[in-house]
């Protein structure tokens, strides 16, 4: 499958896959609760019904902010799906994210602000994690690539399990699920009333939902690179992980932001940067840059104009010896 | 070489005739012409093919290096009249010790030593120069307006020293464009000192206690750096027998080890990194044009620059992972630093220090990939924190403060100052902007090296993103709106702030061409290869690039098809979204603050651990370099 066929199902079907999987989250919830719950489609319905509601703004300009997540959330997605450079992915994603903190600030409301602040935190929480997780794959593919990560041979949980398993703790943030419901909670607090959608409405209210739709699509896709070469796995793998999301939701209270920051980086060091020093030790030597062309930082041999600055041209091998 | 001649001597020509200018009307004119020549002179040299041939110089270089021995001389014997002043013993013993060293070298072994190439330019010179003359123009200019506004009402109280001010400005200039075409040690060494004596003399400008206090520390820091300075050329001299920059990166690396490991540290110094930092923070009592002067175009530049030039011979060895592991500790350090101050111009020292230290990381890992993004982040730190401090410096003189609180809802009272403040900071930390890019390029390259360390890289930036978010934000909030200040900028103000604003989005959209003519080549030249960025990543960045230049357009709508209305404050609002009535019928005020972290983040400590485990690292680096591993 080319890039762009992958790029168009991405575009058209991660809104609609995003809705069902939020549709079976309400309902799985609401069983877990001993309730009957909203029919799967009532994420439609509910977004249907806020585009046709009336714009109401606190500030002018709030608004703006949200199109743009909304914007560089399905961007984010797209690379991804396109199988570009996963670094590139993160950035993109950080971007969205933070077009989505300031138009909290442009609100300029105690409760929108809080929640931003609060949704800052866990960025800073889950962001170590997420590049880890990045590097982690580099280190065993040798490429940042999602093309080249999802070609690879070899499991990579095998070589990353404890970065599968910090990665999960930051979905847990990502998704914005209990115990982290830190900055926007679906649940009444009255400390943050609706966090930092608490003065968006209508239409606004509808993009954030749908970038969330998109979102949580792309994150399962990347829980899928760890399982990638057997797809059949992966896909089980997702949908685990997702049905784990809910029960973890159900099961546990909120935590402080500070537990949750504090945490967040605890796992990050003992499991994504112990994988990764573990890794680093295994094979010996370091990630030696790769010899293909389209990889990330390939050598690139430049003409050298000045001949005589030249004087110590030395040979490409001498970076993979690097250890000592 | 005229080019490289005049850039040196102009600036230090027109330092010292500013100091005799009495009359502003003169010295505007002067600091203009000068500005644009030196301006068009940089220009001018990063037209020409480098690196270019200067062993033929117009003059006797014999004369010229008695001549820089007499400066050198003079300036030790200066700082010694100060450190007696200021009853200060480090001092007077650092100058003693590093003058006398000198004079003994030059009278001694080194007074016979053949140096074939005094000057020296290359691509990497080039960028700097073209760094200095064009951000550093740009803030002499601004320095006019805002002096004038300085000792106008705001700081009645400091004695006005303007021509000394300006001719310290271009002295430091020329003393940095010395510093960056140097080959022969000795003299890099006389600028290197020069750098350290502007610094002191221009932190100290409003003498205040806490000024004479700063300025004295700053000096004892880099003298200490300077002494390790004249330390390596000794070693150097001793084992290689060469006090040519090149020829000593050319020469057995085992042998080059401990001068290259001196040089690092001087670098260090130099570069405000851990355990050294707390000169820099404490330079920002001298006003803005310095802070600018110092955080981005000359001074901690030099130490970066240095760092980045020794890369080749550490690559690789213990030393010069430790220098490596310093910048690392400093770039964390820094970053979560930076989240507890809520002083502006504090956050942007310590976001200074963090990003100098991502760049000493790089030029301690020293592969050409780390020495191609290291230089990335020279140039796009240069830009963006010199706009960031301009910025400030201007809110500053209008708000009567630099707490960033104060600056709520700038973007109504101050809106066209708020939108360069936001370029700047973009530039400083966001996608597509360069600093992103740089430091992108530098996890790749960390991963490359050793992997391990890349734990420091991810942990600094997500600090980063906190503390430049959270700023931001406060600068788009609007809880009553503030009045519109009246007259924003002064014209050399906006010339440097609209120039650098430009320069900081210029910069993202020609980085290809900046890294393909400049870069690579110079990283080719020392390594015989270098690393670049992959074409389909430069076509997402621009994509991206061109998706947030669309967002200022989004602004075209504004307020349409809405309808306004107040903000839940969680009771009933009274009257506006500003105050509401609580449950207890009392009428509350709303106040909204932004997040230090304070119970989790304290400054002081996480400095003295900063400095602790730095000060270990660069002893054990010492250590190392005298074992030679």
């Amino acid at each position: 499958m080319s890039p762009w066929t992958r790029l168009l199902i991405y575009l058209v079907a991660a809104p609609i896959l995003g809705g069902l999987l939020a549709g079976w989250d309400r309902r799985i919830t609401a069983r877990m609760q001993s309730r009957q719950g909203p029919p799967i489609l009532q994420p439609f319905y509910d977004v249907l019904k806020l585009w046709k509601k009336e714009n109401v703004v606190v500030r002018r300009s709030q608004n703006y902010y949200i199109f743009f997540f909304l914007l560089f959330t399905v961007f984010t997605g797209g690379l991804f799906f396109a199988g570009a450079d996963l670094l590139l992915v993160i950035f993109a994603l950080t971007l969205a994210a933070i077009f989505f903190v300031l138009g909290a600030y442009k609100a300029s409301s105690p409760y929108s602000f809080v929640g931003a602040e609060r949704e800052l935190i866990q960025m800073m929480a889950y962001e170590p994690m997420v590049l880890l997780t990045a590097i982690g794959m580099y280190m065993v593919t040798k490429s940042f690539h999602v093309h080249d990560i999802a070609g690879h041979g070899s499991l990579l949980i095998f070589a990353l399990p404890g970065v599968f398993l910090g990665f999960l703790y930051t979905l847990e943030i990502k998704f914005r699920k209990s115990p982290f419901d830190l900055s926007c909670s679906h649940h009444a607090h009255q400390e943050l009333v609706r966090g930092i959608t608490t003065e968006f409405s209508g239409r606004s209210l509808a993009m954030i939902e749908i970038a969330h739709w998109y979102e949580n699509v792309f994150l399962l896709a990347w829980v899928f690179l760890f399982f990638a070469a057997m797809p059949a796995l992966g896909i089980v793998m997702s949908v685990a992980v997702f049905l784990f999301m809910i029960f973890v939701d159900n099961v546990f209270a909120r935590l402080k932001w500070q537990a949750a920051l504090k945490s967040a980086w605890a796992v990050t060091v003992v499991l994504g940067f112990g994988n990764i020093l573990v890794l680093s030790l295994w094979s010996g030597k370091p990630a030696a840059p790769p010899a293909v062309v389209d990889a990330p930082s390939a050598p690139v041999m430049v003409e050298t104009t000045t001949p005589k600055l030249a004087a110590q041209p030395l040979p490409a091998t001498t970076t993979t010896d690097r250890r000592n | 070489m005229s080019a490289v001649l005049g850039l040196i001597l102009i600036p230090l020509a027109v330092g010292g005739l500013l100091c005799l200018l009495r009359s502003d009307a003169l010295r505007t004119a002067l600091v203009v012409t000068a500005v644009v020549v030196v301006g068009a002179l940089s220009c001018s040299l990063a037209m020409r093919p480098s690196p270019m041939d200067l062993a033929e110089l117009p003059f006797n270089a014999h004369t010229v290096s008695q001549g820089v021995m007499a400066v050198g001389i003079a300036i030790s014997l200066f700082l010694i009249y100060v450190g007696i002043r200021a009853r200060n013993a480090l001092v007077v013993l650092l100058a003693l010790a590093q003058g006398g060293l000198m004079v003994w070298f030059k009278a001694g072994p080194g007074a016979h030593v053949a140096v074939e190439q005094h000057l020296f330019v290359d691509n990497f010179g080039v960028i700097m120069a073209l760094i200095n003359g064009l951000v550093g123009g740009g803030i002499c200019l601004y320095a006019l307006g805002y002096m004038r506004e300085y000792h106008g009402k705001a700081h009645a109280d400091v004695r006005d020293r303007r021509p000394f001010f300006f001719g310290l400005l271009f002295l430091f200039m020329g003393a940095m464009f010395g510093l960056i075409f140097a080959n022969n040690l000795t003299w890099l060494f006389l600028f290197w000192e020069v750098t350290t004596l502007c610094s002191f003399l221009l932190i100290g400008y409003t003498q205040t206690d806490e000024a004479k206090r700063n300025a004295l520390r700053a000096l004892v820091m880099n003298l200490a750096g300077g002494l390790a300075f004249a330390l390596a050329i000794v070693f150097l001299h001793q084992k290689t027998g060469t006090i040519e920059l090149q020829a000593a990166l050319k020469s057995d690396k085992a042998l080059a080890l401990l001068p290259a490991a001196l040089l690092c540290f001087a670098g260090i110094t130099k570069a405000a990194q851990l355990p050294f930092s707390s000169w820099l923070l404490g330079a920002m009592v001298a006003p803005t044009p310095v802070s600018a002067l110092l955080h981005s175009s000359t001074m901690v530049k030099a130490g970066v620059y240095l760092v980045l030039r020794m890369a080749p011979v550490v690559e690789g060895t213990k030393v010069g992972l430790l220098v490596a592991l310093v910048g690392a500790v400093t770039f964390v350090i820094g970053s979560l630093a930076a989240i507890t101050a809520s002083d502006a111009k504090r956050v942007l020292a310590w976001s200074t220090v963090a990003n100098l230290g991502l760049i000493v990381l790089c030029g301690g890992i020293g592969t050409y990939e780390a020495v191609w993004a290291g230089v990335l982040l020279i140039i796009f730190h240069a830009v963006a924190k010199c706009l960031l401090f301009l910025c400030v410096g201007v809110v500053e003189h209008k708000l009567h403060s630099r707490d960033i609180e104060s600056m709520a809802g700038l973007v109504v009272s101050m809106p066209r100052v708020s939108v360069m403040m936001q370029i700047g900071m973009a530039g400083m930390f966001l996608a597509p902007f360069g600093m992103l890019i740089s430091k992108w390029a530098v996890l790749k390259a960390v991963v490359d090296a050793s992997p391990v360390l890349s734990v420091f890289v991810v942990f600094g930036s997500a600090a980063t993103l906190f503390f430049w978010v959270k700023w931001m934000g406060k600068l788009l909030e609007v809880v009553t709106p503030p009045p519109r200040v009246s007259k924003e900028l002064e014209t050399g103000e906006a010339v440097a702030l609209y120039g650098l604003s430009a320069a900081t989005a210029l910069a993202c959209l020609l980085f290809p061409l900046i890294s393909r003519h400049y870069i690579e080549p110079f990283v080719a030249g020392v390594y015989g290869l270098s690393a670049s960025l992959e074409q389909g990543n430069v076509i997402i960045m621009i994509i991206m690039m061109a998706l947030v230049l669309l967002f200022p357009i989004t602004f075209l709508n504004y307020g349409r098809g809405v309808r306004v209305t107040d903000a839940y404050l969680g009771g009933a609002n009274v009257q506006s979204s500003t105050r509401f009535r609580t449950s207890a019928d009392t009428v509350q005020e709303v106040a909204i603050g932004n997040y230090y972290l304070h119970n989790l983040l304290n400054e002081a400590k996480l400095a003295w651990w900063g400095v602790a485990g730095s000060a270990v690292l660069l002893g054990l680096m010492f250590l190392l370099a005298l074992l030679r591993l």
